[in-house]
């Protein structure tokens, strides 16, 4: 049986890695994976919860998480897309330009 | 008929938006009609009125006709309304005739030039403005025409603005009229102050009972409206303006700036002859400023070589002797010297156009001479305006002349030494117009061939005027004959109801010196004409017979010469005095205050801000790896805060 402090060690490892990614990646679809392994960190720690505390409402949260995750994915993608189209690039220290 | 009396100043405004809205869409021809159309029905109704209100029992010749409130502000109360009384037909029949006059001429002499419906557009403003002026029912309404006609010599002296000395003498004029126009505002506020009205009739009947008669009140009061004349009228200190406004079109000069506009001062005192008799210390002033500035302006135009000059200079002269007038209490006699100025002044200006438009545009006497074969009609009438500001008797201006001297001399409020200013003046007067005369129309010709071969006499449309202005001056003056002569005084009695305080105050005091010193007004009379001869003699010597004893003379004097030449270097002085400073101090104002303190405190704000912001903006790098790090390390310090704070 693998307990519930093995689970949140996963976790945190997880969202550790995710958050270093974003902080330090320059590739914006590195970046965007780190993003999903972040809210996967946060899922794997609501449902280690809700199994522990035996009630159901942790798995609907996931769910719903997993649905804008996926929407997210979408609109994301495809604005990636479209700024690699027009700058050709995927650094993403390049598209600084709403600063002055 | 008297229900037409606004008709008087709307025809010309009418004549004035017709030309002036479809400026540049009218042929000549329609212009010059329209404008001088307007001005001479003006001059049909006002004659009319005339007739009416002489058949008028003297007490009910006053006429109001409030047309609409204007201003109805808390006690303050000012209608569009026309006062018709003798004073103001006198007025509107001076300036619409005149006014006419010079409008059909100016036809002949705007003829060459490409602004020709600008020129008559103004002309008309300005008759509008100045009927205002003379027809107004209170003071507030009188101001509006008191600026208007103002704004229109200011448009009419720079009609040439191409030219640099025409604007420059635009601004001055204006400028220098509103340093009169402030004293006459607050002049006016105190009137209002203690009056409550402003409405003429209301404060002549409550000034009595309103103020001390010789207080200081009153005697402010008209000091200060006294200010606004000699800013219009060009009296000493402020007549600067006057000799630089001949930089206009010659009948512009002619209207404006001799017949009408700046006599505005002269009607506006004996409008309120009620006050003045009330502070005889204002009177005082105004009969020495009058007194000095006859004397010092005709010292002045007998050095002058530019011919229109020599007659601005004639000019303010003339008006000093309407102040004298008015300064010893005698109105009448300033309004008669008014109108018949208003004539020959006219007339003087109009033909000395005739001799400018027949010299090419020339205006220097030293080039001209041997005139009077080129331009027999011009000579003639100028010569009979000569003679009539001279003082010769039977011309309209001895008699006006002659009524002022006799009243200095007499009056309660005359002196000896008014009269001995007065006299001397009139000799200068003499000798100065000669000079004109002979410099421009006898002795050699000193014109270039080129101006010779076009030198002709003006058209009719030039020359009509002049000898119809030429009439009036002659017989001009028989309506105000002195009582020595055994004739009825026709102007006095005309005037008698608006100057009834002045009059009786006269009378009284005729009475009480013998019923007046026959012997004594003949004697004086006869002294200032042989005066007069003796500078027209002297004049003839100089400038006809000796040319040669002219010019010994001015090397002999060289000293007052050039100091009459260059008019007492009063606008040096002033230029000194008031320009320079106020220059200097504008420019300290602009370079050390406003640019160093003002502006420099408020950049210096703006450049601290600006360098904070710049050091802020530093943390703002756009990166998202930057923000992701620090909101990442904002969490991990609030965790830490709540985990273990």
């Amino acid at each position: 049986m693998v307990t519930i402090p093995a689970f949140l060690i996963v976790a945190v490892v997880l969202f550790g890695i995710g958050t270093v990614g974003v902080m330090i990646s320059r590739n914006i679809i590195i970046l965007f994976m780190c993003v999903e392994l972040m809210l996967n960190a946060a899922n794997l720690a609501i449902i280690a919860f809700s199994r522990a505390l035996n009630v159901v409402d942790g798995h609907v949260i996931v769910f719903l998480v997993l649905t804008v995750a996926a929407a997210e994915a979408a609109v994301g993608l495809a604005m990636l897309i479209t700024i690699y189209r027009n700058r050709e690039t995927m650094n993403i220290d390049r598209f600084s330009i709403l600063k002055w | 008929m008297f229900e037409y009396l606004y008709l008087v100043p709307i025809l010309p405004l009418a004549g004035f938006l017709i030309n002036g809205l479809l400026l540049g869409r009218l042929p000549r021809p329609v212009v010059s009609f329209v404008a001088c159309t307007t001005v001479g029905l003006s001059f049909i109704v006002s004659l009319l009125l005339f007739f009416e209100l002489k058949e008028l029992p003297v007490e009910a010749r006053v006429i109001e006709q409030v047309l609409f409130p204007w201003i109805s502000a808390g006690s303050l109360h000012a209608n569009i309304g026309f006062l018709l009384d003798p004073l103001s037909a006198v007025m509107i029949l001076v300036v619409t005739g005149v006014g006419f006059l010079i409008h059909i001429y100016s036809i002949g002499y705007m003829h060459h030039d490409p602004c020709f419906g600008r020129y008559f557009t103004y002309m008309n403003l300005f008759m509008f403005s100045m009927l205002v002026l003379v027809l107004a029912d209170n003071y507030l309404f009188m101001f509006v025409g008191w600026e208007g006609v103002g704004l229109c010599s200011y448009l009419l002296i720079g009609f040439w603005y191409e030219k640099q000395s025409a604007s420059d003498a635009g601004k001055k004029a204006f400028i220098v009229n509103r340093i009169g126009d402030f004293g006459f505002l607050i002049g006016m506020f105190i009137i209002f102050w203690q009056v409550g009205s402003l409405d003429f009739r209301t404060v002549m009947q409550t000034a009595p009972e309103v103020f001390v008669a010789g207080g200081a009140l009153i005697t402010a009061a008209c000091l200060l409206m006294f200010v606004g004349a000699i800013g219009k009228s060009a009296q000493i200190p402020l007549f600067v303006w006057l000799p630089d406004a001949m930089e206009g079109p010659t009948p512009v000069s002619a209207l404006i700036h001799a017949a009408t506009m700046v006599t505005a001062g002269v009607y506006m005192i004996a409008r309120s002859n009620v006050l003045y008799l009330m502070a005889p210390d204002a009177l005082m002033v105004v009969a020495i400023i009058g007194g000095a500035t006859a004397l010092f302006a005709a010292t002045i135009g007998l050095a002058q070589n530019d011919i229109k000059r020599v007659l601005a200079y004639s000019t303010v002269s003339q008006l000093g002797y309407m102040f004298l007038a008015c300064g010893v209490a005698s109105f009448t006699a300033g309004i008669f010297h008014l109108m018949t100025h208003a004539f020959f002044k006219a007339l003087l200006f109009l033909a000395a156009g005739s001799v400018i438009h027949a010299m090419s545009n020339e205006q220097d006497m030293r080039k001209m001479g041997g005139l009077k074969k080129y331009v027999p009609i011009t000579y003639a009438t100028m010569l009979i305006a000569t003679l009539t500001i001279s003082g010769i008797p039977g011309f309209s201006g001895f008699f006006s002349k002659d009524e002022i001297l006799w009243k200095a001399f007499s009056s309660p409020y005359g002196h000896p030494i008014l009269w001995v200013i007065g006299f001397v003046t009139a000799g200068l007067t003499a000798f100065y117009m000669f000079r004109l005369i002979y410099l421009t129309f006898h002795g050699r010709e000193r014109m270039d061939d080129h101006t010779r071969k076009h030198l002709h006499e003006s058209p009719k449309s030039m020359t009509v005027p002049l000898m119809a202005l030429a009439a009036l001056s002659v017989v001009g003056g028989f309506v105000g004959m002195p009582h020595l002569f055994g004739v009825t005084n026709y102007f006095e009695h005309w005037l008698e109801p608006v100057m009834a305080g002045a009059s009786q105050d006269a009378a009284s005091h005729a009475l009480a010196a013998g019923g007046g010193d026959t012997g004594l007004e003949l004697g004086l009379m006869f002294a200032s004409v042989l005066l007069v001869l003796v500078a027209i003699f002297m004049a003839r010597k100089f400038y006809h017979q000796k040319p040669e004893l002219a010019t010994q003379m001015c090397e002999r004097l060289s000293g007052v010469h050039r100091i009459l030449l260059n008019k007492y270097y009063v606008d040096e002085i002033y230029g000194a005095v008031v320009v320079r400073p106020l220059v200097n101090g504008s420019k300290f104002l602009w370079r050390i205050v406003d640019v160093l303190f003002i502006d420099g405190f408020l950049n210096g704000l703006a450049t601290v801000y600006s360098d904070i912001s710049q050091l802020l903006r530093t943390g703002q790098t756009g990166r998202v790896r930057t923000y992701a790090t620090v909101f990442v390390t904002g969490v991990a310090v609030i965790l830490a805060l709540m985990l273990f704070g």
